[in-house]
């Protein structure tokens, strides 16, 4: 799938730049320079080996982690930093939580809140967070996990639900703030193959929708339909990147070629 | 591929007779019965002497239960143990979350104060705020270091009552602030991460996401604590105060009555402890919504069942003999 011309992605939010980021963990770099832009309505897919630095790069990009080097910008503002001229502010935690509001995270384990329904998931950030009243949120939020196929499942709290289920309720809770970017994080490698499909589906539909998402997945299939790029990560560096036709089914990189052999 | 045929409610039966007109023999436990038998027999032994010793004077311990002074101690006892407990768990949450805030001093002043008040002995610590009088005269509300707003004078703000507040509350808070900490640490890291990415301001996420899980690991544990001070109180005797234990010794210092007036207490504080734990059960099961996946029944809903069970287990041995 690629990216319909008619989305004006001049006017349109969520363009994402990554420049020369760092990072490293007691001592030992996980990410050795890396850059990237992702374009407003378009879908990214991250593959690479365990240990290749690509949650870390998306942790980093809605700043769950620090970086020690580089800079992350969304639609031209700098994630955790304020620039007044030459000089760069550290955001406050309160505009850092701010700013967060901006990304909707999905996590591998999904990390839904255990002691609140499904509705109460979805419902909680978009009252606490942005202020907006608990009754106009409610119905959005039964809208969206409508719209994730969990209709009348409002009241189950999370461990009454199948994994796929809670993966489905996570991704409506990320899209109740009307982020402008999705970060996924191998959000089917908690599940078992008969589930996977179910929260694939939800994930292709949002990007048929022109959601901007950044998707870091060992699923080549669901890469190869839903993504109009795909990126390769191989010890905290981009080998390669592309048009899923031309990465996966030609790759220019040995390392690339050797991790699609065992993967496909 | 062939399909395996070895599915046991298609096998034949042995004698040719369907499984389902087969006697079922429940398995038998000669043990347990020799052994219920033996604790049966020691109960009764218990349970007689009771009765029969004339030396435990239940007609004092009955006569003094309901004394009015005795209700008068078990009342103080009520208002220190939950003035405390509330004292001790609040200033405990405020020192576990210092512990837990990534400042050196907050850090440090937290640590340092679970360090002093849980190394004095509790009898020390209460004798030491009643004699504060001695080190402070008075006690000023004003600017640090600065010109004083109030004055009180501490022997009338510190009475008797106050020093066992401030004793058993400053004492039991030191270990309310490990109890606390350890239900925050219990609560997963994909918790605080998922809170911080939906951007829930900092102290909503402690009151809505992570002590609302903490408290499932620290409600069994406050308890111990609470049910622990209900009988710690007893110590504020030192204090000549007026609760449980000082009005049973001071009655049976005039009666030589000891034992049955020591019954009295005793059987007030097992009252205690026991609305106690009655209310501990269904603090647990409120907190335990979406930890599991059905609720524990309640006692009332678990005695019924148990009766039925009970019934059905009778009729199944009436059945097999």
């Amino acid at each position: 799938m690629t990216a319909s011309p008619a989305i004006d992605t001049a006017t349109r939010p969520g363009r994402v730049e990554v420049h020369g980021v760092r990072k490293a963990y007691a001592g030992v770099e996980v990410l050795h320079g890396v850059d990237l832009v992702v374009e407003p309505g378009t879908v990214t897919v991250i593959l690479g080996p365990s240990g290749s630095g690509k949650s870390t790069l998306l942790r980093s990009i809605n700043h769950l982690e620090k970086v020690d080097r580089g800079f992350v910008a969304l639609d031209g503002e700098l994630v955790g930093y304020r620039r007044k001229g030459d000089t760069l502010h550290e955001l406050k935690e309160k505009e850092l939580l701010r700013q967060r509001t901006r990304f909707g995270f999905v996590f591998q384990s999904f990390n839904l809140f255990p002691h609140l329904t499904a509705l109460d998931n979805v419902v909680e950030a978009p009252v606490s967070a942005q202020g907006r009243p608990r009754a106009e949120v409610e119905a959005e939020a039964r809208a969206l996990l409508t719209r994730v196929g969990l209709a009348g499942r409002e009241k189950a709290y999370p461990r009454q639900l199948s994994g796929g289920q809670q993966q489905r309720v996570a991704i409506a809770r990320a899209l109740a703030m009307t982020p402008a970017v999705l970060l996924f994080d191998e959000p089917t490698s908690a599940l078992d193959p008969e589930l996977v499909g179910e929260v694939l589906a939800v994930i292709e539909q949002l990007a048929e929708d022109g959601t901007t998402m950044i998707v870091v997945t060992h699923e080549i299939g669901f890469a190869r339909r839903a993504a109009d790029r795909v990126v390769f990560m191989d010890d905290g560096r981009i080998v390669e990147s592309g048009p899923p036709e031309q990465v996966l089914d030609d790759p220019q990189h040995e390392r690339t070629k050797a991790f699609l052999a065992r993967v496909l | 591929m062939t399909a395996v045929e070895v599915r046991p409610e298609v096998a034949a039966p042995p004698a040719g007779t369907p499984y389902d007109r087969l006697k079922v023999v429940p398995a038998r436990h000669p043990g347990r019965w020799v052994a219920t038998a033996l604790v049966a027999v020691v109960l009764a032994m218990v349970v007689h002497s009771l009765i029969t010793n004339p030396r435990w004077e239940w007609d004092i311990v009955g006569a003094y239960l309901t004394e009015r002074s005795i209700v008068h101690g078990v009342i103080t006892t009520i208002e220190l143990t939950l003035i405390t407990a509330v004292l001790g768990f609040a200033l405990g949450t405020v020192l576990a979350l210092m512990r837990l805030s990534r400042s050196p001093l907050l850090q440090a002043v937290s640590w340092g104060y679970t360090w002093v008040f849980r190394s004095v002995p509790l009898i020390l610590q209460l004798l030491l705020w009643y004699n504060l009088a001695y080190l402070y005269k008075s006690l000023d509300v004003g600017i640090p270091f600065g010109p004083s707003f109030f004055s009180f004078d501490t022997l009338s703000l510190i009475d008797k009552f106050g020093a066992a507040i401030l004793g058993l509350g400053l004492h039991q808070a030191a270990y309310s602030a490990e109890i606390v900490r350890a239900g925050i640490l219990s609560v997963d890291q994909g918790q605080h991460e998922a809170a911080a990415s939906l951007g829930i301001p900092r102290r909503r996420q402690a009151t809505r996401i992570v002590l609302p899980q903490a408290m499932r690991s620290i409600v069994p544990t406050a308890v111990n604590e609470v049910i622990g001070l209900f009988k710690g109180t007893s110590i504020v005797y030192v204090l000549a105060l007026g609760e449980l234990f000082y009005t049973v010794s001071v009655i049976y210092g005039r009666t030589q009555r000891v034992l049955p007036m020591l019954v009295v207490a005793a059987i007030w504080y097992v009252v205690l402890t026991t609305v106690v734990t009655v209310i501990q059960y269904y603090v647990e099961r409120y907190y335990a919504r979406g930890a599991v996946r059905t609720l524990p029944p309640t006692p009332l809903q678990r005695l019924r069942g148990n009766l039925t069970a009970g019934l059905t287990r009778v009729r199944a041995l009436g059945r097999a003999r």
